[in-house]
């Protein structure tokens, strides 16, 4: 199907089951622990072999030498996996170091062998006997000093590293209201709670990996790009994933490793990556560096903006698209964005949680705190008078829905911001200075291609199989919920299979593009089973009405099921996109309000309210939708206040690879959060009218708390994360 | 992990006995640090004598009106002991402001006091460390050191000591008492027993090896106001980047430790006549003599403002 | 070639080098006669616990965990391996009433003892109140941390019936409440990463009010 004209009406908008808070259908299983992970699937392949990943020891060099035979005689070693040993590998087209390293290392704990043995004791043991000598080579790993050589990247997915409308050196310079400053966020990691973990099984020349991958397809590719072999003899699958944010859209080295260890072991193997190596082994989020800015008139009205961002990565590596957000969110006629790319020889960087708009709006969202500031305006008003209907870029390209200013004004309201001191320092509670807030929320919605096949047997029973993937985002629910809006069913008679790349190839989970997409491609096989259903039912399939489990048309009414009286009916089709997302411009937006309290003594930061406002077209569940927001609200919660790989610009590695050292907030750090959706539905997104809001949920909130923090103390922080170290000496006096 | 035997005892006495034996083998109740360190290779026992069972669980009170609390108490169990609550809040309090409910629910009085540092470069086994590999090197001077020593440090090793309840057990003049090889009983108290860095920041205790705490006593209540902040940047679940521990009476005299500035909980005897003048004179007398760091110097200011804050809270 | 900063270095270990900080090698060199021990089967144990009411015999390589005991050995995956550190919390369990890191403990040390785990709770069709209350509640996303959750949520509500003291408890000597404060302060050593923590305490919450 291709959805090439905004959506009319059609069966979605009955809002039966679709739109409605219901429990996840996978929820007894996930609670009850008899989900079954990727590296708990014991009853897949009969004996099953441990493998162990040795990670190399430097960041920047090669390998001089190996000597595996210590670990080869150790107890219960069936083999062991090197570059020297694997046969030809190739690279996956979305890694961009080599997942088996040597003799050359790309980065600090980047694979260089695998030890396959009978038990996980004894291959961690074996691991450890791997003895390699290095040679050292020199790498660059200091962002900061590398700016100047910096470069300007190759565009990406069609975006050019730099923008211009205007003149923006001439509207800044003459702007009698500026703000020019430099901010500063650190590598993330994606800290999933499942490692990367996969269990390789070869039949012949044909491989099956359970996994636990967002993107089936990409994957699928990667492994067979990988292996040298037809991505024909390469299965995938990976029915739940353990958290991903970005960490597992590609295939890592458990997977390369398993499938290598397997093939040497000649029989099953299984690997986890161990909690240290997802620090430095997988890929993270970059940190950035910006330079924003905005110059208004004395009205507030902003006429120059300005948005630079330098970022690194290994060579080939891309970089983290920081100022994409500004060339949309606010007006202005002078406009500029750049992004610069260094070299580094750190970890690879990559895509986690809002790419580019979670850093991009942590350094905005304070620079336009600041410009309120100036101008003495409240950042409420202030973002409120720069709105825009139109791409600024492009002013005859509106937006599809764009009601931020409402968000904003809800937001406002529920959350009392009328109570906020503009004045900061002012609020005391006993020891604590407390402030308030606020934070636009912007992130593009992107449609992908995807595609469902659908079942319907004699019993009435719908199972959909698409090879999308529940990353904890509920698409198992969204999912049974569309079916269900179609075919005229209870929830309790759709059964949804996923993640496994027999199934339709779907838009898989990354971008926030899932839900939208995926429940679109499950529209257009339902779409397709309706006729089916109708002409094997004798009915006109114009004006089949498919309700309460029957098929009504002309007087006439039959059971669904009877339709498969004779034989399951399977109908299977692609939801594809034409050109309306150039058409208009498609993007979710939100509000977040934050209110914290500081120590007034200590400088420990803790968030006590968090309300977010949301507008992304229509919500298809709003219990899972909401725990979306409310988790990446958690996750900007940590950006602001902890989150940061620990750079060693010697050695050029990330020092905290724990979750010990590289805290994420607990229970104790994230109060009550409020959310609130905006009633809206946007016919130019697909005919589910849906948008993505799961990395909406974290864009801005970082900056929220960092405004809030100012507020309450007086202390602007413009690197990330907010501790309390670069409080202290601004604080109040001690008495 | 290397391989190991194991063997579990009922006695102290077969616990050193089964030492004897096997020298080099590690004690383990709780394991919630060797085994952490097991699985990386910083510890390599042979041999594990599982001294968990020892019946050595109970609080009792001694005879001069203190509290004997065995090795083998649970920091829960401790921490919501009524006596503890009652007369050692301090202690109470540092121990719940350790670790997660689940980790408190393991770990024991002896192993708590003799738990590893945290620094990330002893836990990285492809890193310079003296104290995991005597002579490789510090790599955390230099490196990543925000959570570092600014006291009693040395050229080769800026490590600090974990622990809450050893912050408060040195408030409160603790001792803790052993049994050796040879069957011999020791009262050490806590203020001489870790080791300072020096050159040879590896040994951590006066322990010798094979010799085994028994019991930790606190010697009878001082009464007073205790309070324990733990500072650090997330709410719950981390390690401290300062504590301070205080005891402070209603003439405003007192006494302080600290956390998460030295190799051990820092306690100086003499600082704590400067209370009753406030947090600036106590905290210079505290950190007489610090070495700081451009990413740890924060912690002097911390102290100061903590204590500060810690001193007004008891003023009520 | 290297530089006097750079560093000799081994799968073992970056030895910083110069004069001030001498360093012993312990890497093997590539090549060299390395007499390769024969190899000896690790030493096992005989240990026998109850989990979920079942009475388990095992013999066991010393190394393992209890959490690779239940989920390796007994099949029962429920208790899941974050981090394998006790810094996450994924592998609560409740060992003889109390909950735990099942990945830092040994599954020999546990002699005699009664285990219960997130499959001794309930199960889909007969779910344990807290189980059903964070389905209601949508109290996880990816669902890996979950198991461990809600072991900890059970176990949190009877150590407040115990009287346990937490951090935030205000008076040591009173008797601790259900607060959400107190909740959030004992649930901290279950990481969750998805961010569900909000919805996580509203199902405790709800199944503690029902108990009340």
């Amino acid at each position: 199907m291709k959805f090439d004209t905004p959506a009319t009406t059609n069966p979605i908008d009955q809002l039966k089951v679709v739109g409605k808070p219901t429990n996840r259908i996978d929820g007894p299983l996930k609670t009850t622990g008899t989900a079954p992970y990727a590296y708990e699937r014991h009853d897949v392949a009969a004996n099953q072999a441990y493998g162990y990943v040795v990670g190399s020891a430097i960041a920047k060099g090669r390998i001089a030498s190996m000597n595996l035979k210590v670990a080869e005689a150790a107890p219960g070693v069936l083999a062991i996996v090197t570059a020297a040993n694997a046969g030809k590998l190739g690279k996956g087209d979305f890694n961009t170091a080599k997942l088996l390293g040597g003799p050359a290392v790309d980065h600090y704990h980047q694979a260089i062998a695998l030890v396959v043995a009978e038990s996980f004791e004894q291959a961690r043991a074996a691991a450890a006997l791997v003895r390699v000598e290095y040679e050292r080579g020199k790498g660059n790993f200091d962002l900061a000093k590398s700016l100047d050589g910096a470069i300007k990247p190759a565009p990406s997915f069609g975006t050019e590293a730099d923008s211009a409308v205007g003149n923006f050196a001439g509207a800044f310079a003459g702007a009698p209201v500026q703000v020019d400053a430099r901010y500063f966020t650190p590598d993330h990691a994606h800290a999933m709670m499942e490692p990367h973990a996969s269990i390789a099984a070869w039949e012949g020349d044909k491989l099956t990996l359970w996994t636990s991958n967002q993107m089936i397809a990409w994957s699928v590719g990667d492994m067979a790009k990988t292996l040298g072999i037809p991505k024909e003899n390469v299965r995938l699958d990976s029915p739940y994933v353990g958290g991903g944010f970005g960490g597992k859209l590609f295939i890592r080295a458990d997977a390369v490793l398993a499938a290598l260890g397997a093939k040497a072991a000649k029989r099953p193997v299984k690997v986890a990556l161990p909690r240290a190596f997802m620090f430095n082994n997988t890929p993270h989020r970059p940190a950035t560096i910006q330079r924003i800015r905005l110059g208004a008139t004395a009205e507030g009205k902003i006429t120059a903006i300005g948005h630079e961002s330098w970022s690194g990565d290994l060579p080939g590596g891309g970089p983290e698209t920081a100022v994409g957000q500004t060339r949309l969110l606010y007006a202005g006629e002078n406009r500029m964005t750049a992004m610069r790319l260094a070299v580094l020889d750190l970890p690879e960087g990559n895509a986690m949680r809002a790419p580019g708009e979670a850093p991009g709006l942590m350094a905005l969202e304070i620079a336009v705190d600041e410009l309120a500031e100036k101008l003495g305006m409240d950042p409420v008003a202030l973002r409120i008078l720069n709105d825009t209907q139109v791409d600024p870029e492009k002013p005859k390209r509106r937006f599809s829905q764009r009601q931020l200013n409402k968000c904003l004004q809800i937001g406002a309201d529920k959350f009392g911001w009328a109570k906020r001191s503009a004045k900061p320092a002012q609020v005391r509670d006993g020891r604590w200075l407390v402030g308030m807030g606020v934070a636009a929320a912007f992130r593009n919605n992107i449609n992908g291609p995807s595609a469902a096949r659908v079942r319907l047997d004699k019993s009435g029973v719908v199972t959909v199989e698409t090879d999308m993937t529940d990353i904890g985002t509920g698409t198992y629910t969204i999912i049974a919920q569309t079916a269900a809006e179609m075919m005229g069913l209870q929830l309790d008679k759709v059964v949804v299979k996923l993640g496994d790349s027999a199934f339709p190839v779907s838009a898989g989970s990354g971008g926030q593009w899932g839900a939208n997409s995926s429940t679109a491609g499950v529209f257009a096989a339902c779409v397709k089973l309706r006729e089916a259903v109708a002409q094997k039912l004798g009915m006109n399939p114009a004006d089949a009405a498919f309700a309460d489990g029957k098929v009504r048309s002309g007087g006439r009414s039959a059971a669904l099921g009877e339709a498969a009286a004779d034989g399951e009916i399977v109908a299977e089709d692609k939801m594809e996109y034409g050109d309306l997302e150039k058409a208009y411009q498609q993007s979710t937006f939100g509000a977040h309000y934050v209110e914290v309290a500081v120590d007034a003594m200590t400088g420990e930061i803790r968030i006590r309210r968090m309300l977010a406002v949301c507008a992304a077209g229509r919500i298809l569940n709003p219990k899972a939708a909401r725990s979306q927001v409310i988790g990446a609200m958690t996750m900007g919660a940590g950006a602001a206040l902890m989150e940061e790989l620990a750079v060693d610009k010697r050695f050029g590695f990330f020092v905290n690879h724990d979750l010990a050292g590289y805290e994420v907030p607990v229970h104790a750090d994230i109060p009550h959060q409020e959310v609130i959706f905006l009633d809206e539905t946007d016919p130019t997104t697909s005919p589910m009218k849906a948008k993505g809001v799961g990395e909406l949920g974290i864009c801005g909130v970082a900056a929220a708390v960092a405004n809030a923090v100012y507020n309450a103390t007086g202390v602007r922080v413009r690197n990330y994360p907010i501790t309390l170290d670069k409080l202290l000496g601004q604080l109040p006096d001690i008495a | 992990m290397k391989s190991f035997t194991y063997e579990r005892v009922a006695t102290p006495a077969a616990a050193t006995a089964a030492f004897a034996r096997a020298p080099g083998a590690r004690f383990i109740a709780g394991g919630t640090n060797l085994l952490d360190l097991m699985k990386l290779e910083i510890e390599t026992p042979a041999h594990l004598i599982d001294v968990s069972r020892l019946s050595l669980d109970k609080i009792e009170k001694t005879g001069d009106g203190g509290l004997r609390i065995g090795a083998m108490v649970r920091n829960t169990d401790l921490a919501s002991d009524a006596r503890v609550r009652k007369d050692y809040g301090l202690l109470s309090r540092a121990l719940v402001a350790g670790a997660s409910g689940q980790l408190r629910n393991k770990a024991t009085t002896a192993g708590n006091l003799l738990q590893r540092t945290r620094c990330p470069y002893f836990y990285d086994t492809n890193q310079p460390c003296n104290k995991r590999r005597p002579g490789s090197g510090c790599a955390a001077i230099g490196g990543f050191n925000r959570i570092h020593a600014v006291v009693g440090a040395s050229e080769a090793c800026i490590a600090t000591h974990p622990s809450d309840m050893a912050v408060a057990m040195r408030a409160l003049d603790a001792v803790v008492e052993t049994v050796d090889a040879a069957g011999k009983a020791r009262a050490i108290p806590l203020a001489t027993f870790y080791r300072a860095p020096g050159t040879t920041p590896h040994l951590e205790t006066v322990l010798a090896p094979g010799e085994l705490i028994t019991a930790v006593t606190l010697p009878k209540p001082v009464g007073g106001t205790h309070i324990y902040h733990k500072v650090r940047d997330r709410a719950s679940y981390a390690f401290a980047l300062i504590s301070v521990g205080a005891i402070v009476q209603k003439d405003g005299s007192g006494r302080v430790a600290l956390g998460g500035v030295g190799y051990q909980p820092w306690r100086v005897e003499a600082a704590e006549a400067e209370l009753p003048r406030g947090a600036k004179a106590a905290a210079d007398g505290l950190l007489a003599g610090a070495k700081t760091t451009h990413e740890n110097a924060y912690k002097l200011p911390l102290v100061e403002r903590t204590l500060a804050g810690v001193l007004a809270e008891a003023r009520g | 070639m290297q530089t006097p900063e750079e560093f000799e270095v081994s799968r073992r270990g970056v030895i910083v080098g110069g004069a001030a900080s001498v360093a012993t090698a312990t890497f093997v060199p590539a090549g060299s006669a390395v007499a390769a021990p024969a190899p000896v089967p690790p030493p096992t144990a005989k240990v026998t616990f109850e989990v979920n009411g079942t009475p388990h015999a095992l013999e066991l390589d010393t190394r393992t965990s209890l959490l690779d005991a239940l989920r390796e050995h007994l099949k029962l995956t429920g208790t899941k391996k974050g981090c394998d550190h006790g810094q996450c919390g994924a592998c609560t369990v409740i060992a003889d009433g109390r909950r735990i890191n099942s990945c830092l403990t040994l599954a020999v040390m546990h002699e005699g003892e009664s285990i219960t785990t997130i499959e001794g709770l309930g199960t889909p069709d007969k779910m344990h109140a807290m189980q059903d209350a964070f389905v209601v509640h949508d109290g996880y996303q990816c669902g890996y941390c979950t198991p461990g959750q809600i072991c900890s949520a059970v176990a949190v509500l009877d150590e407040i019936a115990a009287g346990v003291p937490s951090h935030v408890t205000a008076d040591l000597t009173a008797k601790p409440e259900v607060t959400h404060t107190e909740l959030r302060e004992r649930m901290s050593g279950n990481i969750c990463r998805c961010g569900a923590y909000s919805n996580i305490i509203d199902a405790i919450v709800d199944v503690a009010g029902a108990k009340a």
